[in-house]
């Protein structure tokens, strides 16, 4: 057993399946430059050295480069394709939108695109195109499967299991978890270090993880709102409020049978996200949940999320945007009180 | 117009065996049945959805593919089922998939703007304007990864130069000494907008220096240079000196899609290229060798009606889909160990 930060947990990830199977690279920018940083948050520092053929550096051209892993996984490779910033998928949207997603359905089956997209997310003092929270626009594209790990163990064997999926698979990484070191650190950052296994192991895509039992209300979230999430459940204790707290983890497909049984013994439901509430991924699971559950309701179910403007600068501003643990306890008190 | 002509080198029509010019002469002639047979049954309502044709631009899809292995690769466009037709793909496949029936190369999933075979070597066509590009670039970096001497053949149109994608695909192709044949087929127009009204430099050829690599510019109505100047890239690219880009000169005579009539093209233009047929003009030089008779095309012409009569009757009979398949082939099933 080792303890590792995110940081670490995916640097050895990547290059265990590398080891594993010769078909699996890495394509992005900065990301094996000698001097360099192992991108934009240290995830591939120094697997130029093992792999000088597979960490492949890229013109600074997203479009462009995701078009060249979408084309790679057809033709029998398994490339694990990262942005620096999430922001930066916009540009490669339409690779991943029109061609990554949909080449397995528009031809019928006949092609895979066995593909991983990295990027990092979340509010982190670079104002509004470094910060946004990118993963709503993806969990709903039909040929997607969407991850968010919040842990070293999840962040390890979600990539584990994203490599070796026949499908393409996108990975949002949160920029306060990462515990990335040196010049590349976080101001801010929250732990996400955990116990991860000497032995090869995966989590599998579609699975949602309860973090703490509880019986009265059942707080969702992920990435960095999957912590906070845990600490308002703690905070909510000398109110006699005992919280369960699941850690959401795949976006896309939800996995609404942990997230169901939950429901079904609370009755009452505080989604966490960070990103505007108008059209985020906690929409579609408060959706999802009524539809499924809604007899089983107490209480209309409750978003936190910060509001619909775009992320800020200033940290007073920043602070006020990202959801807080104090804003998820009034709001499961709230519940709990209906 | 006379920036759209180029001199043809010298007649090399006595340089090859009958059979193959003859093997030429009929994947022309059967593109041009299948498109003009296929417009009809679309002006009778018998078919689903809309196409973009290549009448016209016959030379460009079979010299093309002729000078690749069934080992190598194309990616077509939406105007691609000459791409597809040329590289090997059955008639019944296209057919039936035009019909939207569940026994064509996408089981009816893909329709026109998509049609490939990935057994043949032809990847489904992509409809974003330059999406293939770099998609393309991926697809021989696979192959130069792999150590295989597969090439990739990538057609596009003089539209797809101003797309992001174009840049950003065919650098990357050039950083990495790529086994890409970058096949512009120039036909003047982007849907109904003439390439000097979008173009500074309309000589599509030029930009390969830009880039570091080899340009050239051919008559794409003529099927024997646009053959010589493809195994000359070919070649080029097997022997690790990719990327090459070629610039086929030809016209489509045909709409965009569906209802255009061409207002747009003047009739002074229309003529020019009228009389340029790639298939007239390939006929005449044909039967100017002594050993070919007008009856041996003829024959040709016959054999090819009767083969497509057959396929479409086939196709007017083939099953649609079942609703059932709505939802399958969304993502490919096994998961894959490596």
């Amino acid at each position: 057993m080792k303890h590792q930060s995110i940081a670490e947990a995916l640097r050895d990830g990547i290059a265990e399946e590398m080891m594993r199977d010769a078909r699996v690279f890495c394509i992005g920018e900065d990301i094996g430059v000698p001097g360099g940083w192992g991108g934009a948050f240290t995830v591939t520092l120094g697997l130029e050295k093992r792999f000088p053929e597979r960490i492949i550096d890229t013109p600074i051209a997203e479009l462009g480069f995701t078009g060249v892993a979408v084309g790679a996984a057809m033709m029998g490779m398994r490339p694990i394709a990262d942005v620096q910033y999430g922001d930066f998928l916009y540009l490669a949207s339409d690779q991943l939108i029109n061609n990554a997603a949909k080449m397995h359905y528009m031809s019928g089956g006949a092609v895979k695109v066995p593909m991983v997209m990295r990027a990092p997310v979340g509010a982190t003092g670079r104002g509004s195109q470094h910060a946004q929270n990118t993963e709503r626009y993806f969990t709903g594209v039909p040929g997607l499967k969407v991850v968010a790990p919040s842990n070293a163990y999840d962040a390890k064997g979600l990539l584990k299991a994203a490599v070796r999926d026949d499908n393409p698979v996108m990975i949002f990484e949160h920029k306060l978890l990462y515990g990335s070191k040196g010049a590349r650190a976080e101001p801010g950052a929250v732990d996400g270090t955990s116990d991860v296994p000497e032995v090869d192991y995966v989590v599998p895509l579609g699975t949602a993880a309860l973090r703490r039992q509880g019986e009265h209300v059942t707080i969702l979230g992920w990435l960095l709102m999957a912590h906070y999430a845990s600490s308002a459940a703690n905070a909510l204790v000398p109110d006699g409020i005992d919280a369960e707290v699941i850690d959401v983890r795949s976006l896309a497909p939800l996995d609404y049978e942990t997230i169901g049984a939950s429901v079904r013994k609370t009755g009452r439901v505080v989604i966490v996200e960070e990103g505007p509430k108008s059209g985020g991924v906690g929409a579609e699971l408060a959706a999802g949940i009524m539809e499924r559950f809604g007899e089983s309701l107490l209480a209309p179910v409750t978003r936190v999320a910060s509001p619909d403007v775009p992320v800020p600068f200033a940290p007073v501003l920043e602070n006020a945007y990202r959801p807080d643990v104090a804003r998820i306890v009034e709001a499961a008190r709230a519940v709990y009180a209906t | 117009m006379p920036e759209h002509r180029i001199q043809s080198p010298a007649d090399r029509v006595m340089a090859y065996e009958k059979d193959f010019l003859l093997s030429l002469y009929e994947r022309m002639v059967l593109i041009r049945t299948f498109e003009d047979r296929v417009k009809f049954l679309f002006l009778e309502g018998l078919m689903p959805g809309t196409i973009h044709q290549c009448q016209g631009q016959e030379a460009t899809a079979v010299g093309v593919c002729f000078a690749l292995q069934a080992k190598d690769f194309i990616t077509p466009t939406y105007r691609g089922h000459g791409h597809a037709l040329a590289k090997g793909a059955t008639v019944q496949s296209l057919l039936d998939e035009l019909f939207g029936a569940v026994t064509g190369c996408s089981k009816g999933k893909g329709g026109s703007m998509h049609v490939g075979g990935m057994e043949r070597g032809i990847l489904p066509g992509i409809a974003i304007v330059a999406g293939g590009i770099p998609v393309a670039a991926g697809m021989a970096l696979a192959f130069k990864m792999q150590r295989t001497e597969r090439v990739v053949a990538c057609f596009f149109g003089d539209g797809g130069v101003a797309e992001g994608a174009f840049h950003e695909g065919v650098n990357m192709a050039a950083i990495w000494n790529l086994p890409v044949v970058y096949v512009c087929e120039n036909n003047l127009y982007g849907a109904s907008t003439r390439i000097d009204k979008v173009m500074k430099n309309t000589r599509v050829a030029d930009r390969a220096a830009c880039y570091g690599f080899r340009g050239e510019t051919v008559d794409g109505n003529d099927v024997l240079a646009v053959h010589e100047a493809a195994r000359r890239a070919v070649d080029q690219c097997r022997g690790g000196e990719g990327p090459v880009l070629l610039e086929l000169l030809t016209y489509r005579r045909t709409g965009h899609s569906r209802r255009d009539t061409c207002q747009y093209q003047p009739k002074e233009e229309r003529d020019y290229w009228f009389a340029r047929d790639p298939i007239e003009t390939f006929a005449r030089r044909l039967m100017g060798r002594g050993d070919v008779q007008a009856s041996d095309l003829d024959a040709i012409r016959t054999r090819v009606a009767h083969q497509i009569e057959a396929a479409v009757e086939n196709a007017k009979l083939a099953p649609p889909p079942s609703v059932s398949d709505l939802e399958t082939d969304v993502f490919a099933p096994a998961e894959d160990e490596g």
